[in-house]
């Protein structure tokens, strides 16, 4: 049982993982207290969601650099309609973020699967032009804290059952995880994107809607950013057209690929990319918690990523020895 | 007979005839909407502001055709920045013994992200991303929040220009360098294996290319430009800060896939890269002059790309 | 094919070297051709539609250090205002991003468009000290607002700063000193670690920190938000982590003043951590009402900028000289001296509390 468990692909991960969380303990023991957990918890859901469909995106062998100009834009938009319909239902304000987003992401995936535009050129060409959306749709103005429902910005305050740890967002974060994990693992789209980022010519002989699951895994990735738009909105209270989401393509993109989810397509786990997430996040938490001065933060970050990668890579190769002929 | 010829022209190298054209078309554009554009003087100075990512245009191209990407490059100005200048104004070493090694510094640390990518077999887009952050940390562990001059006679070397022309002598490097790197994947052996571990890898491997070795090499050149870009920098701003030349790698990055070199490698000449990098500074210089909100020049770039792309493609035969 | 793809190459060459000879004939000018009739701007730019300015308006354009900052849209409003009652012809345009090299285009691309005056809140203290040269060489003047070139004022003809740079430190500690009753353990969370305003302003409250006054208050802590969102609510959330008894935070920045609000609001603290520091009533309008925080301070930008305007129409008049003792009228506001380095200063800062805040809108 235990050796199955190491021999999956997470398995160094977790250790690397585990290794990083004792060091930062044994540096600052309150680094388990309830309310940084709790931080490292907030820090998590936009990413999550954001990376999980940045995964679907790279399984299908695409990427997608255009998610956190979505996140922005359908952030705002989202924003901008809950200022000027206070009575609009949160709920609702969560459909129409996902919608937005959805709607974006499909404008990528007819550029990409229709037209045949490389992914990383039509999704840097929008990259560009949503976000540039974003200042006109908000005329280049913030929306405010306090010109939004109470209520969003409880979701990432409170949690469900009356217990505050974990928070909603979390919460919400963690659902969609399991719903991907779900739809990869039976739906007929989720098994066609392995097969088409596995081998693309190779997905269309036997009979792969290649064209029709490459717009999907876009959708998806839109509709991720869309929602995570919202809880931005939740979570920082200013939606500013500059800042929001902005440059979040590389952290998701991270995230994913420290994962172990293949940049070239065709495999990857939920569970990596959760584990690749969460290990961002510890580590981002860690630098404000530990005494790291400013000037050394940005090189830390750096090099524990590297090493993380390095890692993970020996200790795979390690695992796969024999099984692997170079 | 002609139009065949024609045809296949058109079919190998769309993306470079599609950006020549959107080329003429904004210089004619530009100057017609806003006569302060055609203003050479003007035109030659504002173009210098660009000098460091049209050179790193030519180097990522390489590892683009290559089927890499180098995010760290601009990490790399900042960072090599910092160390001359360091070495500079506090250990008292000359400056003009330290701008020669400039490309050599930066030459190492793309040496390192080489390393990883070609011996360790870590993809190139992941082992940048993170050299990136460490490369510029270094440069913020060097500098702090301080900023170093450079001393006064090396600044300005954009003010000086080739007698009787306006070519600012970061222009005239430029151009030589665009030569040199046209010849270098165009007519090198090492051009061909570039070009061939772009196609596919492993076939370059069985079929005898030192894979390894040309992208040790490609990186180590990729950082070697950067170095010469810092120091071009050094002179253009008179200081070294650690946040020099920051999100740049984008709009090198955007250069490149306007010019038609793919993505998944194999393809792309630097004629493409060089023409598509005028055209975003001529297209940048238009709206600049006009006037135009910079988010609207964001989206701008974003349609011409799109616009370059999808022309090419749509009207090619090609897959 | 190989020829081909040489032929392309040598094309491009002898098309990049051609465009840069000097033509024999001289090139038009800028003043040659802003004689040409006025025309409008491309569709895109239907914001700032005029090419030149009528004869005897003095051209003005103000430079922040990005779009969609809220800040700066109360400079500009304060520009707007005063460009009614004066003959200025104003307009305002910035990077994407807060980028230290970002504005050297964009000062560039309005010296070629003509502005008489430049006005700009610098990304860099250090960095646009050659452009800033070349257009003071041309003539236009450049007035740095909000924010000087600390060390390098010989590249500026001028400066108007908020609130006088050199008391703002010590007033910030006895705004937070007031609050937390001169007893306990505080931090400062700032922009980023090399924003010359703050660096200047916590020197300024590290030096009145030694008054006596203030001898059982300690700063424990010096903490960056880099003025972005995420990373200034994780690093407030790292302050709380760290000294469990920490009794205040002063953040000096408008970003992070409202992050550590959103953070001791999400961690229940509010009660037990006292917030304050430098931020705009817009954004901190729920917090001082739900009293998560109790009071935060800030100038106003309108005024900062309603007393450029009338200082960039004065110098490019000739009427004001920015040299010390000088002194000039501006409108509604009386009128201004100019103190040592050529800097004006605005006002005193304001403090909002849930009583007042409504009283602004900026």
């Amino acid at each position: 049982m235990i050796n199955k468990l190491f021999q999956r692909r997470e398995a160094p991960l977790l250790i690397i993982l585990a290794a990083l969380v004792t060091i930062v303990c044994l540096l600052q023991p309150r680094f388990l207290s309830p309310g940084n957990l709790q931080s490292v918890l907030l820090w998590l859901p936009l990413l999550i969601i954001v990376a999980l469909g940045e995964m679907a995106v790279i399984l299908t062998r695409g990427i997608d650099v255009s998610v956190g100009s979505i996140l922005g834009l359908s952030g705002m938009m989202t924003a901008m309609a809950l200022r000027d319909y206070p009575e609009l239902n949160i709920y609702v304000a969560a459909l129409l973020a996902t919608g937005i987003g959805a709607f974006l992401g499909a404008i990528n995936g007819g550029l990409i699967a229709g037209a045949g535009t490389p992914p990383i050129v039509a999704t840097l060409a929008t990259l560009g032009i949503y976000r540039g959306l974003t200042f006109v749709v908000s005329s280049g103005k913030q929306v405010d804290d306090y010109q939004l429902p109470r209520n969003l910005a409880r979701w990432s305050i409170d949690g469900p059952f009356g217990l505050s740890i974990p928070p909603y967002v979390v919460w919400i974060a963690l659902i969609v995880a399991a719903a991907m994990h779900l739809f990869l693992t039976y739906s007929r789209t989720g098994r066609d994107w392995y097969a088409i980022g596995g081998e693309p010519d190779g997905a269309s002989d036997r009979g792969v809607p290649v064209r029709l699951q490459t717009f999907c895994a876009y959708v998806l990735s839109g509709a991720g950013a869309g929602l995570a738009g919202l809880l931005y909105a939740s979570r920082f209270g200013t939606v500013n057209p500059a800042s929001i989401g902005n440059g979040f393509e590389l952290l998701a993109i991270a995230a994913v690929v420290i994962g172990g989810t293949s940049i070239f397509g065709g495999s990857g786990t939920i569970a990596g990319v959760l584990l690749g997430c969460l290990l961002l996040g510890v580590i981002n938490v860690a630098l404000a918690v530990l005494n790291i001065a400013e000037t050394w933060q940005s090189a830390v970050y750096g090099a524990v990523i590297l090493m993380a990668l390095l890692t993970d890579d020996a200790a795979r190769r390690r695992l796969m020895k024999g099984a692997r002929h170079k | 007979m002609i139009s065949s010829r024609i045809r296949r022209l058109w079919n190998a190298y769309a993306p470079e005839i599609v950006v020549t054209i959107l080329l003429i078309l904004a210089f004619v554009i530009s100057g017609w909407r806003e006569p302060r554009f055609l203003d050479a003087a003007y035109l030659f100075d504002r173009s210098t502001l660009y000098t460091e990512i049209g050179l790193l245009t030519l180097s990522m191209t390489l590892i683009i055709v290559a089927g890499h990407i180098d995010l760290s490059v601009t990490s790399i100005i900042a960072f090599v920045g910092a160390i001359i200048a360091t070495l500079y104004s506090r250990y008292g070493i000359p400056f003009w013994l330290l701008i020669p090694l400039a490309p050599v510094f930066g030459g190492f640390l793309g040496a390192v992200n080489g390393y990883f990518v070609a011996r360790r077999n870590l993809p190139s887009l992941v082992v940048t991303l993170a050299t990136m952050a460490l490369y510029r940390g270094m440069a913020q562990i060097l500098l702090g929040d301080s900023s170093l001059m450079t001393p006064p006679d090396y600044t300005g070397i954009e003010r000086v220009t080739l007698p009787h022309t306006y070519l600012h002598t970061p222009l005239v490097i430029w151009i030589t360098l665009c030569l040199v790197f046209a010849a270098l994947l165009h007519r090198t052996v090492f051009g061909r294996y570039i070009t061939v571990t772009g196609v596919n890898p492993e076939a370059a491997l069985y079929s005898g290319v030192p894979v390894a070795q040309t992208l040790i090499r490609l990186f180590t050149l990729s950082g070697a430009m950067a170095g010469v870009c810092s120091v071009l920098l050094l002179s253009r701003l008179g200081v070294a800060r650690y946040d020099h030349a920051r999100g740049w790698e984008l709009d090198v990055i955007t250069a490149v896939v306007l010019g038609g070199t793919s993505i998944f490698g194999g393809r792309g000449t630097i004629y493409g890269s060089v023409v598509a990098f005028l055209l975003i500074t001529i297209v940048q210089t238009g709206m600049g002059v006009a006037g135009v909100k910079a988010e609207i020049q964001v989206t701008a770039i974003g349609l011409l790309l799109l616009l370059a792309v999808l022309l090419s493609r749509l009207t090619t035969g090609r897959k | 094919m190989k020829k081909l793809r040489f032929f392309l190459m040598a094309f491009g060459a002898s098309l990049t070297l051609l465009a840069g000879c000097k033509p024999d004939t001289p090139p038009a000018s800028p003043t040659a051709t802003s004689a040409t009739p006025p025309t409008t701007a491309t569709e895109a730019g239907t914001t700032t539609a005029t090419t030149s300015a009528p004869a005897g308006k003095v051209r003005v354009v103000y430079i922040p250090k990005n779009t969609g900052n809220p800040y700066f849209d109360g400079v500009v409003k304060g520009f707007e205002q005063a460009s009614k009652e004066i003959d200025i012809d104003f307009s305002t345009t910035a990077p994407a991003q807060p980028d230290p090299t970002a504005q050297i285009s964009f000062i560039k691309d309005e010296i070629q468009r003509g502005a008489n005056v430049i006005c700009i809140t610098p990304n860099s203290v250090d960095a646009l000290n050659s452009v800033f040269d070349d257009a003071r060489a041309k003539g236009v003047k450049i007035l740095t607002v909000n924010a000087d070139l600390t060390g390098n004022e010989s590249h500026r003809d001028g400066a108007i700063l908020p609130t006088d740079f050199d008391k703002l430190g010590a007033n910030q500690i006895e705004l937070i000193g007031s609050l937390m009753k001169y007893t306990g353990k505080f931090a400062i969370l700032s922009a980023t670690a090399d924003a010359p305003d703050q660096n200047f302003w916590i020197k300024g409250m590290k030096e009145a920190l030694k008054d006596p006054k203030y001898a059982k208050m300690e700063l424990v802590g010096i903490v960056y938000g880099d003025d972005k969102d995420q990373k200034s609510v994780t690093e407030a959330e790292g302050l709380l982590t760290k000294y469990p008894d920490l009794k205040g935070i002063l953040a000096p920045t408008s970003v992070g003043v409202a992050a550590v609000a959103k953070v001791v609001e999400s961690r229940k603290v509010a009660d037990k951590v006292i917030v304050t520091g430098l931020g705009t009533p817009n954004t901190m309008r729920r917090y001082l009402k739900d009293g998560i925080i109790p009071a935060v301070a800030l100038w106003s930008p309108p005024e900062m900028g309603y007393i450029a305007a009338y200082a960039s129409f004065g110098m490019s008049k000739g009427d004001v000289k920015m040299t010390p003792d000088a002194s000039f009228k501006t409108g509604k506001m009386g009128s201004r001296i100019v103190g040592k380095n050529g800097v004006v200063i605005a006002g005193p800062p304001l403090v909002f509390t849930k009583d007042n805040v409504d009283k602004y809108d900026f």
